[in-house]
């Protein structure tokens, strides 16, 4: 057994103390959608109006506490009162007085800012009773949203570092990786390999230099888990990478952050040193023979420096292009040392493997796949925002049941998953149980966790056109099947969208699909036809649409559209010619106008300018 | 548009930056990165210095580096940039409305991204995280959640009166 110098138990019980001590406690989200709408303002209002506020209840203070992301985004700013059961949402600082007024001073909620169901078009008072929130398992997002992430007591207050003072004083690292590999934890960042083994890999080559470094480059467009758990429980991640390199016996750390998260960024590295501070961090951690150290390295956005050798080119200063493997990095990885390489997600699940037990984690989940797993859930759905849910999941619950269905009554189309490497799901798929396994074999991934939500009014083609640009774009250039490949599959879809596609261009795409995948070193190409391949599979209809009729279904492809005038509604007030930048528009005065199809380039602006609604399209 | 000379850069400057990630080749990206926020670009003059004070490190490194990550710009950026989010979420929600809008605003032409004044840079990025607000625009550090093109034509407004003001 390893001897401590602290007693974890006392720390916490200390840091309780000091927030007991805070009187009424009002959270203020302070992520960065909460930032966008207003959320430092609404924190200065309750701040200058709070100094002399007598109190309901038998508090006899209260403290603005600005915590990470709720997760919940398109409601902000949230305000949540535990004290007084009670969750805000949209609030301004405008409402700030009226809160105080009403609710805290003289018990009568704000009914106005209450969460309004899309459901059942009741308010809802608690923040567990809100649909959103109800159906969900919160484990690496637990903490997010309920602490103040700039300060190290809150976080010890819930347990922060408690897993770690666990592993230190019973001294045993292989018991460490044992539990992490028995828990069934796999890889959160995509590929989803199993961790517990990951770790044994490396800790196989212990003896020399050896470095933990976590991926924080969440390069996904549509997903946002890592940024919420970085902005909003980081000591959480620090003591992951610390369990970590416990583990394989590395003292030494990065953190690879995109620069696109500069919130992120600064609270690691406050975190980072009020941890080295109480000596939970850097030299002879606890007062035993472990030292680790973490350093933040920020990206400057390359996508494919997700990739694992590529993060290490790039934390190396070098471009960030991937390189064969093996050697694995486990062998030969940052500086040539052995090096473990986690996102953080995976890392964020470690201290809540550790202290509840492998057991514990694996109760949830399926066979294949244990544990939670967070998803971004954006687009067209009426709750937007960040959740964590068990492996296993149905999309239906998922989309309907937490996000409250799709926006404004349309109808549900389909679901991309995995971002530029993923797939689409689609109605057939709404009662799969999402596991790694299932979506794999259904066309798509988890990838990091984004699923977009698209309803009728989506183009299909022009989505898997978006995507494909964005993975010629971002593809190094290192594999030519990947570097030429995509972009003459980009090619291909931008003729289809303009309505100059042919039906040969489809089997095109797909023997491109095959060489891109099996031509390409990395993940990056590897899966970039994902979205084209699964996109044809579902929605071949769609592509034929735009080939054959030269018709976009979901009238989104500015090409394929036609603008026309209603003789019955148009007055002829001859503002539609004055606008039109191409003169397509032709007419007398107080006549009906007519558009010439062959000049019209499809601007709109005829549309914005008509005053009697006279212009649709078509 | 002004391009730095020779004898125009603030090359104490330069050795400061240098010296504070201690001429380590591992740390170059962080170097670019404090030059380019001292800068508002990486001057080509400044680049080939890097590449002859660092050990192991050649001018073509230095510039194959700058190349390949796209926060790296090798032109003056405007004072004012706008990162359009063209995140999956953004793209679905309408975000491409917005950057073309702004495009036409300030009279650019496919490849050019800065205004002639060098006023503004109109810019896409992948995705910014903010994707329950899509779609978003980020104009220097400030996030502007759930834009649409009158919003945007009004923000730009203000800056611009702003601007005038001094």
């Amino acid at each position: 057994m390893g001897t401590l110098n602290i007693n974890i138990q006392d720390e916490q019980k200390k840091a309780q103390e000091s927030i007991d001590a805070q009187g009424l406690r009002v959270l203020v989200c302070n992520g960065t959608g909460c930032i966008a709408n207003g959320s430092n303002d609404v924190i200065a209002r309750f701040k200058e109006l709070g100094a002399d506020v007598s109190i309901l209840t038998q508090k006899d203070k209260m403290t603005i506490v600005p915590t990470g992301c709720h997760g919940f985004c398109e409601q902000g700013v949230l305000v949540i009162i535990p004290d007084l059961d009670i969750t805000y949402v949209k609030v301004k600082p405008a409402d700030v007085d009226e809160i105080i007024d009403s609710h805290i001073k003289n018990g009568k909620p704000v009914e106005r800012l209450l969460y309004i169901s899309p459901k059942t078009g009741e308010a809802v008072h608690k923040n567990e009773d809100i649909e959103f929130y109800a159906r969900q398992s919160r484990t690496s997002l637990g903490n997010c949203g309920k602490i103040n992430a700039e300060s190290i007591d809150e976080a010890i207050a819930k347990h922060a570092y408690e897993a770690l003072a666990k592993v230190l004083e019973q001294n045993n690292p292989d018991a460490v990786i044992d539990e992490i590999e028995k828990s069934g934890l796999r890889g959160r960042g995509g590929g989803g390999f199993p961790t517990g083994r990951k770790w044994r890999f490396t800790a196989a080559n212990k003896g020399g230099k050896s470095y933990v470094v976590c991926n924080g480059d969440e390069g996904d467009p549509g997903a946002f888990m890592d940024r919420s758990v970085m902005e909003g429980d980081p000591h959480k991640l620090l003591e992951g990478m610390a369990i970590a390199g416990f583990a394989i016996g590395a003292d030494e750390a990065y953190i690879y952050v995109r620069a696109e998260y500069p919130l992120a960024i600064k609270r690691l590295k406050i975190a980072i040193k009020q941890a080295e501070e109480r000596g939970y961090l850097g030299k002879n951690i606890m007062g035993t023979d472990f030292s680790f150290d973490i350093h933040i390295k920020e990206g400057a956005g390359a996508f494919v420096c997700g990739e694992e050798t590529a993060l290490i080119a790039s934390i190396e200063g070098e471009r960030g292009m991937p390189r064969p493997k093996p050697p694995f990095p486990a062998n030969k990885g940052l500086f040539g040392r052995p090096t473990l390489i986690n996102n953080v997600e995976t890392l964020a699940n470690v201290p809540v493997i550790i202290l509840n037990g492998a057991e514990w984690f694996s109760s949830f989940g399926t066979t294949t796949s244990k544990g939670t797993k967070t998803f971004a859930l954006t687009g067209e759905v009426n709750n937007t925002g960040l959740i964590e849910v068990p492996m296993g999941t149905t999309l239906r619950e998922i989309v309907f049941d937490i996000g409250g269905g799709i926006r404004n009554g349309k109808k549900f189309k389909a679901v991309q998953i995995g971002g530029p490497s993923g797939g689409c799901l689609t109605e057939e798929h709404l009662d799969l149980p999402m596991d790694y396994d299932n979506l794999v074999k259904a066309g798509a991934m988890v990838g990091s966790g984004g699923l977009v939500v698209m309803n009728e009014d989506t183009c299909i083609v022009e989505v898997a056109r978006f995507f494909m640009h964005f993975t010629q774009n971002e593809s190094c250039g290192k594999c030519v099947p990947c570097r030429e490949g995509t972009k003459n599959m980009l090619k291909i879809l931008e003729k289809i969208v303009r309505g100059q596609g042919e039906m040969k261009d489809l089997d095109t795409l797909e023997e491109l699909a095959l060489a891109v995948k099996e031509g390409s070193l990395c993940g990056l190409g590897k899966t970039a036809p994902n979205p084209v391949l699964s996109t044809l599979k579902y929605f071949r209809d769609e592509y034929i649409a735009h080939i054959k009729d030269k018709r976009c279904p979901a009238g989104v492809c500015s090409a394929l559209k036609t603008i026309v005038i209603e003789e019955e509604n148009c007055k002829g007030c001859t503002k539609c010619a004055r606008t039109c930048p191409v003169g397509a528009i032709s007419g007398t005065v107080k006549n009906p106008h007519k558009i010439d199809q062959s000049k019209c380039i499809k601007c709109g602006a005829c549309l914005a300018a008509c005053p009697f609604k006279a212009i649709k399209q078509a | 548009m002004t391009t730095s000379t020779r004898s125009s850069v603030d090359w104490q400057k330069v050795d400061s930056i240098l010296e504070s990630y201690e001429y380590k080749k591992s740390n170059l990206i962080a170097i670019l990165q404090r030059i380019q926020e001292e800068f508002r670009y990486l001057p080509e003059d400044i680049m080939t210095y890097i590449g002859t004070k660092i050990k192991d490190l050649s001018p073509a490194t230095v510039y194959g580096v700058a190349t390949f990550y796209a926060q790296f710009s090798l032109e003056p950026k405007g004072k004012y940039v706008v990162k359009c989010c063209d995140g999956t979420a953004c793209h679905v929600r309408g975000s491409m409305p917005v950057y073309t809008s702004l495009k036409q605003r300030f009279g650019l032409e496919d490849g050019s991204f800065t205004s002639k004044d060098g006023l503004f840079t109109v810019e896409t990025v992948s995705c910014l995280g903010a994707c329950g607000l899509a779609p978003v625009v980020v104009i220097n550090e400030k996030v502007y959640p759930q834009m649409t093109t009158d919003a945007m034509k009004i923000i730009i407004d203000t800056i611009l009166a702003e601007e005038k003001e001094g």
